[in-house]
């Protein structure tokens, strides 16, 4: 064991940690002895997605490291333990806790940290910077008594931190000393539509303020901040983020050489100027500078890793190219944005209404994209992006691509097939479309984990994920697999062609679909699936017998599982019309069973944190006060929205309220693709948002429209108008063909607006189907549908009044507890899931 | 891991208990075990009901099936896959839960915890 060698790793962040992954990767661990030593208290983390941390995202969700990875041979780790001095003579590095380790190599990889400029008050309790989990942690609980929050500096970072202030519920307000916003990734114009987005969002902006004076108030914590030639602004809360500095002073002091504005200097191998130790990431300054992204330093630690190894790789630099989705604002910026190149001309279009601005750089006479930004509407950055490195032509007329769509022109967006090969598509873990394609197709992927897992394309920021989706879609289309349709692998057939067969063979069992049609055991895929269609073709309560086993926990449980565990209950209120004394039932319940009640987006009322063994009993108690299942929890109707139309509205021209109160009890309980909205307004002014369901109708003088294929959600799309004027019966009629005819043809997990968009011959199709009866089917939905109606029961009403049915309402076999982990804290008068934080906490605290 | 060494076995419930191939929570000392019994195999398996991307105990209530050759369950909460027999989550090699062996004795189900 004599010829082993140490090497002593400084810092343990997202590129020390890539560092020693590659090397693990690589075998490195034969030869070398992996000494670690990390300052702060958690492992590596993913700092990219640090902000999550406020959106519920847990420490562990954040790590990078996999349990049990140091537990390898020839790795050793330190935590809440940093390297103070290196001795380079001894070539030994010495720790705070004492420890000296001996060294063959030593990388630097201490990151940075965020400068705050020398302004009196910077110290004030109330004052944070932005970089670690602990910096998240102390904000948290600080602001919890504040009410105004305010971020010095306007660029990636400020951004990001006064999203996660407003998130935390203060008021926010971001100061920034140069005169526009993201100074480094966007001009002018680019600011001037990010700071409308931003300020719509509720955030003020305060551009070309220099911050002279943090003031303190009466209790010595911040209390507000004072400006050059401008009024004082109020706030009890400071974040500053007003750029980064390189973690150099370790080199320093060990007299390696550093840049002129910090960082450690290095070479094309990441060699400092002492051959033994290297520096990657944040603190190093390479190829002239320090690059603050995480995907160049990324490439840095591949590169040491290789030479640790005895390769030759080199780092050359890295593209900056980024985008961000902040606060639900596109931003993009690539290439030469600023047209810094001779010659380079610009493209600009800039729409102030809707608060997009594109600019799109050009090389001097001809259409060569240089470079670009994107705010407000980032969907051609990919596209353009590629071609700014030259890894896609330019088409003709490139300014096609920053022209809003016409009509659903998808101008000059050309397809991923256009990018070549040798193009990187995942810039975090360099991963070609050439290595995608390959994974893809030697190792028969079908799904983006899959990608994932073989190449680690998506794994870092998650920015080419969208692209990784596209050429898989491509690859598999190439080559002819069909998989994407495959229901999945225990059935090689689509949905539709599933729903055929169970219909035509008149099946009743998933074990007789699976016996005879399908391979394996089943899964969480095609279980729901089948017993979706049971359910649509009419096979009872569905939690009898084999059926119990097929239903996600939702439907298992006849309710909907949250966060933590628990499950929320959602009484039907058709048409969103409800009697004091039905509002008065459900308060009475909620209160009884300590439950969380809030008003849904779909006009009724959900009551949340109801344990397993308390679901039988609140429904009882609804039930007896004549209430039912709202299906909250199935992939079924959920509600009919209304207006209150024609009997109080003064413009209303037809009663919408009882036509949706109609048709919620119809198709209540039916059972299909997707779940299924609809909606019912009383005259044009469409208070209900018919235009935004899967089918909704808006009243005439004459009668009804009947809108299809609209959805909100994620890809909100209005519905089609379908047909006009229609009577009471007629409009029924159709609806009943129309969602028959969906619930036979859809996709899993297919709305009707993708499933119209997919469907051929589009609209008019589907009106020669449904109304003139093309394809002699019209009898047999109809009476399908009349079968729904005829056999509609609330399933909540068939569990309560069975003994065997309600046994299932039990967290442990073996036991009467509930679960000991669902715990409860008041939150505005109410209860809600504690906090894991919460739940560590002295008993007397919680509810 | 599985905790085989010095396992205590616990009485937990009889094997009519568990309806097949969809799961059921014990509690044996301070563990929440998820058991599965599964009709294509035969057999019963038994993971920690800690579902570990959501952080709540529900392992219990996903759906059981297979993948390739490898009996699974689902997680609830995510639709993360973990092998029944070993706890390692298929869709992630960098997560997994922890297993119990399982004997039934005379239709009683025993866990062994340590
Ligand atoms: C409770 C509610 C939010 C609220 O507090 O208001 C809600 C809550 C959930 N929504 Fe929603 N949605 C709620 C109204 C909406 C609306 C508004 C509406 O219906 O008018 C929309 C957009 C309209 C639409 O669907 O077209 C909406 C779009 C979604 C989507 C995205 C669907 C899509 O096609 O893109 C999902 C995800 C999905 O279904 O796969 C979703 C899923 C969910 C789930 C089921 C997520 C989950 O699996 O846990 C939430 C659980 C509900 C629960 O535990 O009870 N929810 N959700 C609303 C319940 C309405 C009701 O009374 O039933
Ligand atoms: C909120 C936020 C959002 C971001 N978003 C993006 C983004 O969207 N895209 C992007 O590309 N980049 C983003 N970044 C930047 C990205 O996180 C960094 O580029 C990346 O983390 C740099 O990795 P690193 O390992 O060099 O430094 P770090 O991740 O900072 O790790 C350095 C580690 O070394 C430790 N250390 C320092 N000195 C010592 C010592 N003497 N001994 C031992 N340990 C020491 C530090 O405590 C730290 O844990 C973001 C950063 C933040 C803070
Ligand atoms: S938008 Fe819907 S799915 Fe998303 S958090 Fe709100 S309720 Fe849940
Ligand atoms: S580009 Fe960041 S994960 Fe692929």
């Amino acid at each position: 064991m004599g010829d082993r060698r140490t090497l002593v790793v400084a810092g343990h962040g997202m590129v020390g940690h890539k560092l020693i992954e590659s090397l693990v990767e690589r075998g490195a661990t034969a030869e070398w002895d992996i000494v670690v030593f990390c300052e702060e208290r958690h492992l590596a983390y993913d700092r990219v997605g640090l902000t999550s941390f406020f959106t519920g995202t847990t420490v562990e969700q954040l790590s990078l490291v996999a349990p049990g990875f140091f537990a390898g041979a020839g790795l050793e780790v330190h935590v809440n333990d940093p390297v103070v001095s290196i001795d380079r003579q001894a070539a030994k590095a010495v720790s705070r806790a004492g420890r000296v380790v001996a060294y063959d190599a030593l990388v630097l990889a201490t990151g940075s940290y965020p400068f705050v400029p020398p302004i009196p008050g910077r110290d004030l309790p109330g004052c944070f910077v932005y970089r670690t989990i602990d910096d998240l942690e102390a904000i948290r609980d600080f602001a919890a008594t504040c009410s105004v929050g305010a971020v010095v500096g306007g660029g990636l970072l400020g951004l990001e931190a006064a999203s996660a202030l407003c998130h935390l519920g203060l008021e926010t307000h971001v100061v920034e000393f140069a005169p526009r916003l993201m100074p480094m990734q966007v001009d002018d114009g680019g600011s001037a539509a990010l700071r409308r987005r931003i300020e719509e969002l509720g955030v003020a902006v305060h551009l070309s303020m220099q911050t002279e004076t943090i003031l303190a108030g009466a209790g010595g914590s911040v209390a507000g901040m004072r400006f050059a030639g401008a009024e004082d602004l109020r706030a009890d809360l400071v974040v500053f983020s007003a750029g980064i500095r390189p973690r150099d002073q370790l080199a320093r002091d060990c007299g390696l050489v550093v840049g002129e504005r910090g960082g450690v200097v290095v070479d094309g191998g990441c060699r400092t100027s002492d051959p033994r130790i290297y520096a990657i990431g944040e603190c190093a300054v390479a190829s002239g500078r320090v690059w603050g992204l995480v995907s160049p330093g990324y490439q840095m630690a591949r590169v040491a890793a290789d030479r640790l190894l005895g390769g030759d790789a080199e780092f050359s630099g890295a593209d900056l190219s980024t985008k961000l989705k902040l606060m639900g604002v596109d931003v993009a910026s690539f290439g030469d944005a600023f047209a810094t190149t001779p010659g380079a001309e610009s493209i600009v279009y800039s729409d102030p209404v809707a608060k997009v601005y594109k600019r799109l750089v050009l090389a001097a006479g001809s259409h060569q994209v240089l470079g670009g930004m994107l705010v407000g509407d980032a969907a051609a950055y990919q596209t353009l992006a590629q071609m700014a490195r030259g890894d896609m032509p330019t088409p003709e007329h490139p300014e096609d691509l920053i022209l809003p769509d016409r009509a659903g022109s998808t101008a000059g967006a050309a397809g991923i097939e256009a990018v070549a090969g040798t193009a990187t598509i995942c810039s975090c873990n360099n991963v070609t479309k050439n290595a995608i394609c390959d994974a893809v197709t030697e190792g028969a992927l079908t799904d983006v984990a899959g990608i994932k897992a073989a190449t680690g394309a998506g794994t870092g920021c998650g920015g080419c994920v969208p692209l990784v989706i596209d050429l898989l879609k491509a690859e598999l289309r190439k080559c002819g697999v069909e998989v994407a349709n495959h229901l999945c692998e225990h059935f090689a057939y689509s949905r539709q062609e599933l729903f055929d067969i169970v219909r035509v063979h008149r099946l009743t069992s998933f074990s007789e679909v699976l016996t005879g049609h399908g391979s394996g055991w089943g899964c969480e895929i095609c279980k729901p699936a089948v017993a979706s269609m049971l359910a649509s073709l009419g096979s009872g309560y569905i939690l009898d017998g084999e059926q119990a086993s097929l239903q996600d926990t939702n439907d298992h449980f006849l309710a909907n599982l949250q966060r933590d565990g628990s499950y929320s209950v959602v009484p039907r209120v058709p048409g969103g019309e409800i009697t004091p004394d039905q509002l008065i039932v459900i308060g009475q319940v909620a209160k009884d069973f300590g439950l969380y009640t809030k008003i849904t987006g779909g006009q009724r009322i959900d009551m949340f944190g109801a344990t397993v063994e308390q679901l039988p009993a609140i429904w009882a108690r609804l039930i007896e006060a004549g209430m039912e299942s709202g299906h909250a929890y199935g992939k079924a109707l959920r509600t009919v929205k209304s207006c209150v139309g024609q009997t109080w509205c003064r413009y209303g021209v037809q009663d919408s309220t009882s036509l949706a109160i109609e048709l919620e009890l119809r198709y209540r309980g039916l059972r299909a693709p997707h779940k299924i909205k609809s909606a019912v307004s009383g005259c044009a002014r469409e208070c209900a948002e018919a235009q935004s369901k899967d089918f909704g109708i808006i009243a005439t003088e004459r009668g009804w429209n009947l809108y299809v294929g609209g959805n909100g959600g994620m890809k909100p799309q209005h519905a089609i108008l379908f047909a006009e004027d229609l009577d009471r019966a007629t409009l029924i009629r159709y609806i009943d063909r129309f969602l028959m005819f969906y619930v036979r043809t859809a996709d899993r997990l297919e709305r009707t607006a993708t499933w119209l968009n997919k469907l051929e011959g589009g609209i008019d199709y589907l009106r020669r189907v449904v109304i003139d009866d093309a394809l002699g089917i019209c009898g047999e939905l109809e009476a399908d549908m009349a079968r729904h109606v005829e056999s509609y029961h609330c399933e909540w009403k068939a569990t309560v009044e069975d003994e065997g049915r309600l046994a299932r309402f039990r967290t442990f076999l073996n036991s009467d507890d509930s679960d000991p982990n669902v715990v409860f804290v008041r939150e505005r008068g109410q209860p809600r899931p504690a906090t894991d934080l919460e739940k560590s906490k002295p008993v007397e605290a919680l509810l | 891991m599985t905790l085989t060494e010095n396992a205590t076995w616990i009485d937990v419930c009889g094997i009519d208990e568990l309806v097949a191939d969809r799961g059921a929570c014990v509690r044996a000392g301070l563990y929440q075990i998820a058991l599965f019994r599964l009709s294509a195999t035969n057999e019963v398996y038994a993971l920690s009901n800690y579902d570990p991307t959501s952080g709540a105990f529900v392992m219990s209530r996903g759906i059981v099936g297979s993948r390739g050759d490898i009996p699974k369950v689902a997680s609830p909460m995510y639709k993360q896959a973990f092998d029944l027999r070993t706890g390692e989550c298929i869709d992630d090699a960098n997560t997994s839960v922890m297993t119990f062996p399982v004997r039934v004795v005379e239709d009683r189900v025993l866990v062994g915890i340590r």
